[in-house]
């Protein structure tokens, strides 16, 4: 089988400790947790990292809890964890509706939060979700932390905002009373990465759509936000002209590549079909109690 | 660099280089060949062991990364002379036919049974779709480890 | 005997014959204990790598393999320059062409062989290969097959003297001017050009070899992932001139081959040349990615069908053209006869007025192969084309593809049955077989209520224009019978490189009464262990527990050339039924001496030779091994001992046939396939132990699904294959697949000594056509006819949009 090239191999009992190693050893220098979109990438020496940092000792970095008004997910969170969280369950379905589809089982057994968003694979389901959902990254560094919207963390494919001494450290997701949300996904296989995918929330007030957004995954860059779409729901009657007008703005403004998946014509397609039946789902969310 | 762990309840360690996989660490190593790799890009799950009582694909964890864990393998399921309910199962239900995949997914039965005693055919199907058999068309897996569940001796189930 | 007779059960439980027995080879893999090729680990053993192209055509200029060898631990690295001068460069293949084990003038495909590398890791032998400096000038490359023979097309072979295009081969079957009129008289015909795209057995365990030449005696002992050790030994022989005798060839446990080990890769070779270099034993295993972009592929044929018939349903004929897509060499594992194999059976299971195929095999720039996966010899192709032809026909005539199929398929009374391309069938009673297939599907309420989904959809608001409108989904049922011809095969007919394909096999009974089995053809899951030991139990009466199969290792196992078309047990389960008998025969003269009477005088009761009329005078065969190794005096010319050896020539195939109904749940506003149901009623013959026959089907149809809905080595304009990891060449999962409902009919052969027919690939062959016929049926309300595999989500949105056909080519 495909092996790694050799690398320097360090673990970290604390973030300051990741974040010295970082710092020391320069921009060769990855962290590893899951491990599970980096090794691959090593095994087919693709990435070629000077040094890893093992970070899977930072358990203080894995939980998801509310804070206030906004729910705070640990980087090192898994993928496991966020698909059995109470807390997430009640209040964004739509991350069990991801996590259901993201890779497989044991896979999600192992896989971070933290490390999904770092990747920055455009098809990525998590980044989709949490752009939907308008959170941000903690992000530090030996010097401080700063936060960086999720609709701002990628600057195109594979490229964050993270600097080479820098680490992310949580996620934020805002709490809106009353959201309903959904994800909706279609790939080859089950486990596969998505032709398209499409992650929506929904307030609803007076039957007038109050707040909402959308994500796209695999339709451009990594966490695309459907700005026009968002647009074309606000403050319109909740219901299947508006989830059509905006599945319309949604296909109009995404920007689909024909691979191996299919032709981007079909993605396009795709892209509007799943957006209205994610927002139908989100909606039926709404009504069903809010959550 | 050295690396320390406990593998079936025995403690082993080596010096490897910090890329060797655990998978290659289990097989190499410890000589417990019973643990398969069929990938590179874990999709297909023949490598599954268990790190810390779960279910990890043994490709893509570096041995480094297990050092100082606990990891149970096939070799590790049966006891004394006595084999497990799962693998009991995959015999009577003719759950394997070249037996390439089938010490990963006992693995991955036997946890399924470890947390969910009576499962459904499709919480099985859904608990073994990261591992792939081109042999049994799966049908013959699920039976097994039902098989396995309505023969699981008295114990206490984990939490 | 058949299987419905009571068989006795031995002390421990067995069948003494047949039936439902556990598997014997279980106990070791279930402890982890398997002995597979990559778990064998020598003294001294060195590790090779094999460095490929990253082009699909271009010259070799230059080649620097200094830094590597500099590598502190790399033993050895080898090019192809190095082989000319041993006269090793170049192999022959399976079809009498030649195939580079190193390039030594130009890459043909993305992911030849360019140089090995030897070292004392896996990761310094992988490490070494970046450090070899390759600069190629790169040529034109071939990729679409129909492109292969256009005027000006790059010459891919130019390495065979006089070659100016990329042809192989021209071949045809059956009666062109019986054929023609046919379709001239016909009241309708129909065309359909397919595609069965080129796939990929892919085995959870990658191909590999050790191989250790030991200098001194000058032995090679060679341990691979092979699937016919006899007929590597001979081929190492011939590639390398060793002579024969010093050739040991040791199959250990395979991981599943499915067709994918049945041929020598040059990485078998280059693990020979590496131990004949470093004096040590050198394993080679290949990584997955290599195992998708190098090994042999499977189908490739690009095919336009013709079906004629009158209006009300009476098929007259049946007419193919086909382009084969062959790779860079070609190396397809057929007989020599048959450069196409057994595609001629693709008049299928109808009674038809004639029949005709031209065959046309050309050389691109694509991995060569082009047997695996289970195909039975392209029979998957032609059934697939037959079944697809009927469905299409059915479509024009409106009637339902369930009836087409009872009007036309063969009837019991006109077998044994010569079809129109000269195929004798053995054996059948086809219309019981699809009766049972419909009943225990439930045919007519499932017809009735895909009726009442499609109303349901149009009333959702669902059309062609939104198909996704109102959500609804739609129902498509899919059916195809299949004929098989396996059991290769009659030496007068069929060779490979020469060999002719029977079998040889050896049964050693030993004084105490327990026997050894050994047999030429190699299990790679198929239980041979078990169920040789039953045929062995069936005839003699010996426990099973008490046979050991002894297989995969060709010092100790009598010649034969394995196991791949469904061949072991129509071939080598003969030779043991036969050889099974001439050790009863024997042990009737022992008995007779022993008690003194004539051997007319004596009857068979199972296990036991007795006084015919005086039952309780006998000889059991435990009791007659040690007699025939005692001091007992025989007749005059009899040797003692209870040893037999045969070489089985089988004097036709069998035909194993059966019925493929599949269930598919259609999401029209995505394009998404989800198999809900299939039913599969085989016809085998008599079932020698029903559990392994059944697990055989279960794993065919999972094949046949992936086939059919995902499964694709693409490449793209410029030849790179982009399937070339399990994240895009997708395999089914326990989530595509449904709960298999199993049936079965039982039709004798009327020529294997069991009756017994071989069933390893007959879902394989059976349930693509089956799958793509419920899709295509589901699309029914955008007036699709034909869609080509694999109908991913994209395939059946193209479909639905009138875009049907596919090339391998994506463009990107």
């Amino acid at each position: 089988m495909q092996t790694p090239a050799p690398f320097e191999y360090e673990h970290a009992s604390s973030v300051d400790e990741a974040l010295a190693l970082l710092e020391r050893h320069g921009p060769e220098t990855r962290l590893v947790a899951g491990g599970h979109s980096l090794l691959p990438m090593m095994k087919l020496r693709l990435a070629r990292p000077e040094r890893l940092v093992d970070v899977n000792d930072l358990t203080d970095l894995a939980y998801v809890r509310r804070e206030g008004d906004q729910i705070a997910i640990g980087a090192l969170t898994r993928h496991a964890q966020l698909a059995s969280s109470p807390l997430l369950a009640s209040l964004y379905p739509i991350f069990q509706d991801a996590e259901r589809v993201i890779a497989d089982p044991v896979v999600r057994n192992r896989g971070t939060i933290g490390g999904s968003l770092c990747q920055g694979d455009p098809a990525e389901d998590l980044s989709a979700v949490v752009a939907t959902l308008g959170g941000s990254l903690k992000i530090r560094s030996r010097t401080g932390e700063r936060v960086v919207a999720a609709r701002d963390f990628y600057l195109g494919p594979y490229e964050t905002q993270v600097g080479p001494a820098e680490m992310v450290t949580e996620v934020v997701i805002p709490i809106r009373p009353g959201a309903g949300s959904a994800y909706e996904k279609v790939e080859r296989r089950p486990g596969d990465w998505a032709i398209a995918a499409v992650g929506c929330f929904l307030t609803v007030s007076g039957g007038v759509i109050a707040d909402c957004g959308i994500g796209l995954a695999a339709v451009g860059a990594p966490g695309l936000p459907a700005l026009e779409a968002e647009a074309a729901l606000r403050g319109r009657p909740a219901g299947e002209e508006a989830y059509a007008a905006a599945a319309q703005m949604a296909a109009a403004h995404c920007r689909p590549q024909t691979d191996q998946r299919g032709p981007a014509e079909y993605k396009r397609d795709l892209v509007a079909e799943l957006t209205r039946r994610a927002l139908r789902r989100a909606a039926a969310r709404v009504m069903a109690g809010g959550a | 660099m050295r690396v320390a762990m406990n593998v079936n309840g025995e403690e082993v360690g080596a010096e490897v280089e910090p890329r060797m996989l655990l998978v290659h660490f289990l097989r190499d190593e410890l000589g417990l060949t019973g643990t398969h790799w069929g990938c590179d890009t874990s999709n297909c799950g023949t490598c599954v062991v268990w790190m810390d009582g779960e279910p990890v694909k043994s490709c893509t964890v570096l041995a480094a990364m297990a050092s100082g864990r606990d990891v149970r393998t096939v070799e590790g399921l049966e006891q004394g002379t006595q084999l497990d309910p799962v693998q009991e199962g995959f015999m009577q239900e003719h759950g394997l036919q070249c037996g390439f995949c089938t010490p990963g997914m006992m693995m991955t039965a036997r946890w399924l049974l470890d947390h969910n005693p009576d499962p459904s055919e499709a919480e099985i199907r859904e608990a073994i779709s990261g591992q792939i058999c081109r042999c049994t068309g799966y049908e013959n897996i699920v039976r097994a480890i039902r098989w396995a569940a309505a023969h699981q001796p008295a114990k206490e189930v984990a939490s | 005997m058949t299987a419905t007779t009571p068989v006795p059960l031995s002390p421990a439980g067995n069948p003494i014959g047949f039936g439902r027995m556990l598997r014997k080879e279980d106990a070791r893999f279930l402890r982890g204990q398997g002995h597979y090729l990559d778990d064998i680990k020598l003294p001294g053993m060195l590790h090779g790598a094999i460095l490929r192209s990253p082009h699909a055509h271009a010259r070799l200029v230059s080649i620097d393999t200094s830094a590597a060898e500099a590598h502190p631990k790399v033993k050895a690295v080898i090019t192809g320059a190095m082989l000319e001068g041993l006269k090793l460069a170049w192999m022959p293949t399976l079809s009498r062409d030649v195939q580079a084990v190193l390039a030594t003038d130009k890459v043909r495909f993305f992911g030849q062989e360019v140089a090995f590398v030897v070292a004392e890791d896996r990761y310094s032998a992988r490490d070494a290969l970046e450090l070899i400096v390759v600069e190629y000038e790169p040529l034109d490359p071939v990729i679409d097959a129909r492109l292969a023979l256009a005027e000006g097309a790059p010459v891919i072979r130019d390495d065979i003297e006089g070659k100016k295009d990329n042809h192989i081969f021209d071949w045809e079957a059956g009666d062109r001017e019986a054929t023609d009129r046919v379709f001239s008289e016909a009241e309708v015909v129909v065309a359909q050009d397919m595609l069965y795209p080129r796939v990929h057995p892919a085995p959870m365990e990658t191909c590999g070899s050790i191989a250790h030449m030991d200098r001194v005696t000058g032995q090679l002992t060679a341990w691979s992932t092979t699937q016919a050790p006899h007929a590597h030994r001979t081929l190492y022989s011939l590639v390398a001139g060793l002579p024969e005798h010093k050739v040991r060839i040791i199959s250990p446990d395979i991981g599943g081959g499915f067709g994918n080990k049945v041929g020598i890769y040059p990485g078998y070779v280059l693990a020979v040349v590496g131990s004949i270099v470093t004096g040590k034993p050198v394993k080679w295993v290949e990584d997955r990615s290599e195992n998708l972009i190098s090994t042999s592929f499977a189908r490739d044929y690009h095919m336009h069908g013709e079906i004629a018939a009158s209006r009300d349903g009476k098929i007259k004929g049946l007419r193919v053209r086909v382009l084969a897509d062959h790779g860079a060499f070609n190396g397809t594992a057929q007989p020599t006869k048959f450069p196409a194999g057994c595609f001629h059976i693709f008049p299928g299971s109808y009674d038809l007025d004639a029949a005709h195929c031209e065959v046309t095999g050309v050389y691109t720039n694509k991995a060569p192969g082009g047997v695996a996966y289970a195909c039975s010899f392209r029979v998957t192709e032609a059934v697939y084309l037959v079944e697809r032809m009927v469905d299409v026909l059915a479509d024009e005539l409106g009637i339902d593809p369930a009836e087409l199929r009872r009007i036309n398929l063969l009837r019991p009374e006109q077998f044994p049955y010569t079809n129109k391309t000269g195929w004798v069938y053995d054996s059948g009673d086809y219309g019981r077989t699809l009766e049972v297939a419909l009943e225990k599907a439930g045919y007519t309420e499932l017809r009735r209520r895909q009726a009442e989904g499609r109303e349901r959809w149009r009333a959702a608001g669902g059309s062609p224009e939104d198909p996704g409108a109102g959500g609804e989904h739609l129902m498509g049922i899919g059916l195809s019978f299949f004929t098989e011809g396996v059991g290769a095969g009659p030496k007068k007919h069929m060779d490979i490189l020469g060999l002719g394909m029977a079998d040889g096999c050896e049964l050693r009974v030993h004084p105490t009464g327990k026997a050894q089995l050994r047999i030429s053809v190699q299990t790679q899951g198929q239980g041979h262990e078990t169920t040789f030991a039953q045929i062995v139990a069936h005839e003699l009466g010996i426990p099973p527990e008490d046979i050991e199969v002894i297989h995969g290792d060709t010092d100790n196992t009598p010649f034969g050339l394995g196991t791949y078309g469904s061949r072991s047990t129509p071939v080598s389960g003969a030779a043991a039924a036969v050889v099974s008998q001439r050790v009863r025969e024997k042990a009737r003269i022992v008995a007779a001496a022993a008690l003194e009477c004539s051997p007319e005088d004596l009857e068979w009761e199972l296990g036991r030779w007795q006084v015919k009329g005086d039952p309780e005078k006998g000889k059991t065969v435990a009791e007659i091994a040690m007699l025939a190794h005692g001091t007992l005096e025989l007749p005059e010319g009899v040797e003692g001992h209870l040893d037999a050896s045969v070489v089985y020539d089988p004097p036709n195939l069998t035909y194993p046939y059966g019925a493929d109904i599949c269930v598919v749940d259609l999401d029209p506003g995505t394009g998404r396939v989800k198999v809900d149901r299939f039913i599969a009623v085989d016809d085998c013959g008599p079932r020698i132990n029903p559990m392994i026959v059944e697990g055989q089907v279960h794993g065919g149809l999972a094949d046949g699904v992936g086939m059919a809905l995902m499964e694709a080595i693409q490449f793209d304009r410029s030849g790179t294959c982009l399937s070339g990891s399990l994240m895009d060449y997708l395999l089914p999962t326990s989530l595509d697949c449904p709960s298999w409902e199993l049936g079965e009919t039982v039709t004798p052969s009327p020529h294997h000594p069991l009756g017994v027919k071989g069933v390893g690939e007959s879902a394989t062959v059976g349930s693509p056509p089956a799958v793509v016929n419920a899709v295509i049926d589901a699309l029914e309300p955008f007036g699709v006819r034909h869609a080509d595999m694999p109908l991913t989500p994209a395939q059946v949105w193209l479909a639905m949009r009138g875009r049907p056909l596919r090339t391998d080519i994506v463009e990107m």
